[in-house]
């Protein structure tokens, strides 16, 4: 399973790194990354990649969600066809 | 990592509201017919329980997993006047009853199909069908009906107008907010996936899955970027935005047709506006450059963007069907209702605005003592908009029981609230009494 996840929010120390060791604690492969400011706000991308028959999209979801939370973050995760159904040819 | 096209597209479903408006499963009833009415309402039942077990599971799931909003799960049926037709019960509210039984177990907001095809006559179960629509929408919250009066082929039947505008009274004087589930057409198409008027016609397959997009925002946010711009450039942005709304339509189609494992339709690329903030069809037209909608050039603007949107939407899904336009309810839309609040826009303009976009007058309040032959007048005149222009109108207004001009009725969620319009007084009573069909236009015989 391939998803893109955003992470907008205030930007703070630590942000990429409790990103990433939350997705290692959910076996995500992170193959991409990207971040920037956009109006002020830390803004970062990156495509996870994971086998879904081991770990379901919801647990996935639900640790990312869980980590936006305590963090302030605004996190979301998103399956990578939606992008490439609107945006390409 | 295209980080540019995640944003837009993030950008367009959290700030700009695109949504995927439903999924409509349409079913066939056909199998179900019986000479007991009991009998064909279990095998109806049994038949829409078991279709649509996972439709609302499906939806949910792929809002989930993609992260788009689908605002209404809904089920659209064989029309039940030719469903009912083999059975001898006085009545038809009791397959009313069943839809609604069968909607609420399956979660589905809506179900649409208690409806009779009458553009050139009555049948048997088509008379029985329109007599119990006031019992039957007034006694349940989810079931939807409509009625087609005329088509392009077949011309108007005025004895079927002249009866839907009794029928309207009927249903407002019992309760005004049913109106809404009412809706009498010219030309209905058969895949429609919007509620109130869709129904699964009879030239489809068993089962199938249509979808019905909207995205008023999103288009209004890409116009904020041309102002000033000729309008070739107006109409180049309203099609390259219609595209990629379209294209999630299109993608959330196929998901959920290969999910359910039912035939993926169409999809209606509807702008299909909600009374919230920035969602609003008003709000394109005055972005184009209108001080209010109701302004001179409105329908102008309106046709812009109805045929751009159409333009920019044709390319991007296998399938294009259902009514394929902007949508001008005016409960529906904040924009419209500020206007008819502030008297900048009548029911007069919003007539002539139906002649250039994909439906009619629809969700429009007005005064409860407005007789049945004006509201038979209405119908006749969007009938005779759409069956000389070759396109699909509706009727669906609501007379506010007890209420007058400046007054407004309350429908609740996303079908808003509407400011009660003044109606012309003159009486077309004796036209609407005379009954008949109006004939054909000449430009339908095209054999």
């Amino acid at each position: 399973m391939k998803a893109v996840v955003t992470v907008i929010g205030h930007d703070q120390v630590g942000i990429v790194a409790k990103v990433s060791q939350k997705l290692a604690e959910l076996k995500v492969n992170i193959t991409d990354i990207s971040q920037t400011l956009m109006h002020g706000d830390f803004t970062m991308m990156l495509m996870g990649e994971w086998d879904d028959s081991a770990v379901n999209f919801e647990t996935v979801k639900e640790g990312l969600e869980s980590l936006g939370k305590e963090t302030g973050l605004d996190i979301h995760i998103q399956r990578q066809e939606l992008f490439d159904a609107i945006q390409k040819l | 990592m295209e980080t540019k096209q995640i944003l837009d597209t993030i950008q367009m479903i959290s700030e700009e509201k695109l949504d995927i408006r439903t999924i409509t499963m349409g079913i066939s009833l056909f199998d179900c017919i019986d000479s007991d009415g009991d009998k064909a309402r279990r095998k109806i039942y049994d038949k829409l329980t078991t279709s649509a077990k996972d439709l609302v599971k499906v939806a949910d799931q792929i809002e989930s997993e993609y992260g788009i909003p689908i605002v209404n799960k809904r089920i659209s049926v064989t029309p039940i006047s030719m469903i009912a037709a083999a059975c001898h019960d006085d009545n038809y509210v009791a397959y009313a009853k069943t839809m609604e039984k069968a909607a609420e177990v399956l979660g589905v907001d809506l179900i649409g199909g208690f409806s009779a095809l009458v553009q050139k006559g009555y049948q048997t179960g088509d008379k029985k069908l329109i007599a119990s629509i006031p019992q039957a929408l007034s006694e349940t919250k989810r079931v939807c009906g409509s009625v087609n009066v005329g088509s392009t082929r077949a011309g108007i039947n005025m004895d079927a107008v002249k009866q839907m505008g009794r029928v309207v009274k009927d249903l407002a004087a019992i309760d005004p907010v049913s109106c809404m589930s009412l809706v009498v057409f010219a030309n209905a198409v058969e895949d429609n996936p919007f509620m109130a008027g869709a129904f699964h016609g009879v030239g489809e397959a068993d089962k199938v899955i249509n979808v019905g997009i909207s995205g008023p925002g999103v288009v209004k946010r890409a116009l904020e970027k041309v102002k000033g711009e000729s309008i070739d450039l107006v109409s180049e942005t309203i099609k390259k935005t219609a595209f990629k709304v379209t294209r999630m339509g299109q993608f959330v189609g196929n998901v959920a047709a290969k999910a359910l494992n039912v035939p993926f339709g169409i999809v209606d690329l509807s702008l299909a506006p909600t009374p919230s903030q920035g969602d609003s069809v008003a709000e394109i037209l005055e972005e184009i450059g209108l001080q209010s909608v109701g302004a001179p050039g409105t329908t102008a603007a309106l046709a812009l963007l109805n045929d751009a949107v159409k333009k920019g939407g044709v390319m991007a899904c296998e399938h294009v069907g259902g009514l394929s336009g902007a949508f001008i309810p005016v409960s529906e839309d904040s924009g419209m209702i500020k206007a008819v609040e502030h008297g900048n826009l009548n029911l007069e303009k919003l007539e002539a605005m139906t002649a250039v976009c994909s439906v009619g007058l629809d969700m429009i309040a007005v005064p409860g003592d407005t007789p049945a032959e004006t509201i038979s007048g209405m119908i006749a005149d969007e009938a005779a908009i759409g069956v000389i222009n070759n396109k699909t109108t509706a009727v669906r207004v609501i007379p506010a029981t007890g209420k007058k001009v400046g007054e407004q009725i309350d429908f609740g969620g996303i079908f808003g609230y509407a400011p009660v319009m003044p109606v012309n007084t003159n009486s077309p009573a004796q036209f609407v009494n005379r009954g008949g069909r109006i004939p054909a236009p000449i430009h339908s015989f095209k054999n």
